[in-house]
């Protein structure tokens, strides 16, 4: 049923209706409103689910493991600082291959402290093992954490699943959202049942020490798993495109490629944006594109490849930097591109920067002018010392 | 004995690879027997999870998880929130275990949390008083005066310049249902406690005193005995709250003098020739025997 919604009570009434038996979360701005509408819903009887209030993202993180160890299908969200401080657990859970699944609240990293959007706090963790899927608009996200379950549970799989959304942008955004009814769910996400798990009737030991005999094997069947979700979750999508009728769970999605001579690649909420003034730029005659990630990790190379074959100028936009190289993504598209291509890197929209379609006209035109790995867009150079000034 | 056999007669058990006379190891085979078969055990990074479950190895005949040094209580009340969600907490038992590096400081902030929510959980502290996987470095919960590779004796100092955390204070301040010590070297009485604990719904913490010969330069033959002096000298009493108020203490009508604990132990020799220092240890007895009533006749 279509409905007006704010990000977060959608993303909370997605995240109830795949039935998590566990919920612990601990509050920061702006994940904040996920969990007070989910426990609102356990609060109402709506949802039949302990939620624990635990005393750090660390617990928070650590908690779900517990109760996913015992094949219970649970649920966390987390921002920023809050994913830095879960970071040892994040990779534990993947280690663990805990099928959990966190929506992450994209924010700013400190310091200085910022609680607006960008994209660093994610991307920081794209090693760790979990899968990672970046929404555009607020029903994606909805699609993606209903699908994300899906993907992670299966018995091939066994995958922490992260769903990113934009702070603020889309997580206090209101938008219009198709929610699914609680039996077209049931139909779709089956109740989780674990090949294995902690039960006394099957006494296992999780978490063993693994030494330098088997710890890189375990290294290995992670990347071969990633390598398999590359198939298995536009797999998944197929299902969901026919159970609810959209393409949201995708690795990619091409807007208007066919022919571009310039194409940005980008993840997330500023994707609209970039939509928005490609429909623009293309009435003005200007041949351009977008490249979306949608799932960031596994990292879908090939089909990034094949997507951008016959673009010859691409801008890739990064809402992250990794300092002292370039944006993250910028050198993945770089490595899945052939040499010839012209790439250049931009990184904006930090720490809640707007980007308005002017910064994108001009990252559409920089793109075709001059290639550059990393430039910064929009800066403030009264702010900078004289010689950092563009 | 077969391996199947083994596991059906105790629910930690040997093969192993703790040091000779680790006190840890025995005392862990104490609670898990205690607890049995129905029980769910979430472990802390150190000792204990490193030398009984070294890949594909494993000495646990219950369920049973590691995951990090600091989260054994929060991976806990997930574990028990599963169990409520299952509705079988009622057949089930959760035990949450780490040394006392894993709990009285990396993990002081979950098992607070863990105490604070009210899980049924049992958690259990080995204190063998330092960080001994990482090779004896002090903890919160060494002793005054103790040689430590972090607190060294040497021309400035006479070891560990601090006293212990009054660990079992902190979780008793909780106003949990029951918190207490209790020493490997008096296995009936861990039994008891632990027994007792697990008959009480909600959250329960017993801190184990476990000699490390390896990290106190004892001899593996002295681990029970000096487990023994420690509580008999009055340096590690035996105390048990309820709803944060002490109801029961083990008492030493005539405690030993430290001396007799301190020359078993390589950690503690260079007091023996400086009679300053021996004081301040025997003080450190005495303050614990005045505080906790230890003497008294009641």
């Amino acid at each position: 049923m279509k409905q007006f919604l704010e990000g977060s009570w959608a993303f909370a009434d997605a995240a109830k209706l795949c039935r998590p038996g566990v919920i612990s979360a601990y509050p920061i701005t702006p994940q904040t409103h996920i969990v007070e509408h989910l426990a609102q819903f356990v609060a109402n009887g709506e949802l039949n689910a302990q939620t624990i209030n635990v005393e750090s993202e660390h617990s928070a993180a650590s908690v779900v493991l517990g109760s996913q160890a015992c094949g219970v299908r649970s649920f966390t969200c987390t921002s920023s600082q809050g994913l830095m401080l879960m970071a040892e657990v994040v990779f534990n859970i993947a280690g663990m291959r805990m099928p959990i699944l966190m929506i992450c609240a994209n924010r700013a990293l400190s310091a200085p402290i910022n609680i607006w959007n960008d994209q660093q706090d994610s991307v920081s963790l794209r090693d760790s093992g979990w899968i990672q899927m970046y929404a555009e608009n607020n029903q994606e996200a909805v699609d993606l954490v209903i699908a994300g379950y899906k993907i992670g549970e299966k018995p091939r799989v066994m995958l922490p699943v992260m769903v990113c959304v934009d702070g603020f942008i889309l997580t206090h955004g209101m938008e219009v959202v198709d929610m699914p009814t609680q039996e077209e769910v049931d139909q779709f996400l089956p109740p989780y049942n674990p090949p294995y798990k902690l039960d006394v009737e099957k006494p296992l030991s999780l978490g063993l020490l693994g030494g330098p005999d088997v710890y890189i094997e375990t290294r290995y069947a992670i990347q071969k798993t990633m390598e398999d979700v590359l198939t298995i979750l536009p797999e998944v999508g197929d299902e969901f495109k026919k159970k609810f009728g959209r393409e949201s769970v995708r690795l990619i999605e091409e807007y208007r490629l066919d022919d571009a001579e310039v194409a940005l690649v980008a993840m997330g909420s500023v994707c609209g944006t970039i939509k928005d003034v490609i429909d623009e730029l293309r009435q003005k005659g200007q041949k351009v594109g977008l490249l979306k990630i949608v799932t960031y990790r596994p990292f879908p190379e090939a089909a990034v490849n094949k997507a951008l074959a016959k673009v010859p100028y691409v801008g890739v936009v990064d809402k992250n930097i990794s300092l002292g190289a370039t944006g993250a993504l910028y050198t993945e598209i770089k490595a899945a591109c052939s040499h010839d291509k012209k790439i250049s890197g931009f990184v904006m929209g930090l720490g809640g920067r707007d980007i308005t379609k002017n910064s994108i006209e001009s990252v559409f035109s920089q793109s075709k002018e001059k290639v550059n790995s990393c430039t910064f867009v929009d800066l403030h150079n009264d702010l900078l010392w004289e010689e950092f000034r563009v | 004995m077969s391996e199947r056999g083994h596991f059906e007669e105790h629910c930690f058990v040997s093969g192993h690879t703790a040091c000779a006379g680790c006190g840890q190891s025995m005392a862990a085979r104490l609670v898990a027997d205690v607890a049995g078969k129905n029980t769910i055990v979430t472990n802390a990074t150190g000792c204990l999870e490193v030398f009984s479950t070294l890949a594909p190895q494993t000495a646990w005949g219950t369920p049973w998880i590691h995951s990090l040094f600091e989260n054994a209580a929060a991976v806990a009340s997930g574990v028990e929130a599963a169990l409520i969600h299952l509705g079988k907490l009622d057949s089930i038992r959760v035990i949450s275990q780490g040394g006392d590096g894993g709990t009285a400081d990396i993990g002081l902030q979950a098992l607070s949390g863990m105490l604070e929510r009210g899980h049924d959980i049992l958690y259990v502290c080995y204190d063998n008083e330092a960080y001994m996987n990482t090779g004896i470095q002090r903890s919160g919960l060494t002793p005054f005066d103790a040689h430590t590779t972090t607190s060294p004796r040497g021309t400035h100092s006479s070891g560990n310049p601090k006293q212990k955390k009054p660990l079992v204070e902190i979780c008793a301040a909780h106003h949990i249902p029951y918190a207490a010590t209790a020493s490997v070297g008096n296995p009936r009485d861990v039994q008891t406690k632990v027994k007792k604990a697990l008959d009480i719904r909600g959250p329960k913490f017993i801190q184990i005193h476990v000699p490390c010969p390896l990290g106190w330069g004892s001899e593996p033959v002295d681990t029970i005995k000096i487990a023994k002096l420690a509580v008999a000298t009055g340096l590690f009493p035996l105390v048990e709250y309820e709803y944060g108020r002490l109801l029961r203490v083990t008492k030493l009508p005539s405690p030993k003098p430290v001396e007799e604990y301190l020359k078993l132990q390589g950690r503690f020799k260079h007091l023996l020739k400086n009679a300053a220092e021996l004081k301040k240890v025997q003080e450190v007895a005495q303050k614990n025997i005045e505080y906790y009533g230890l003497n008294s006749k009641a």
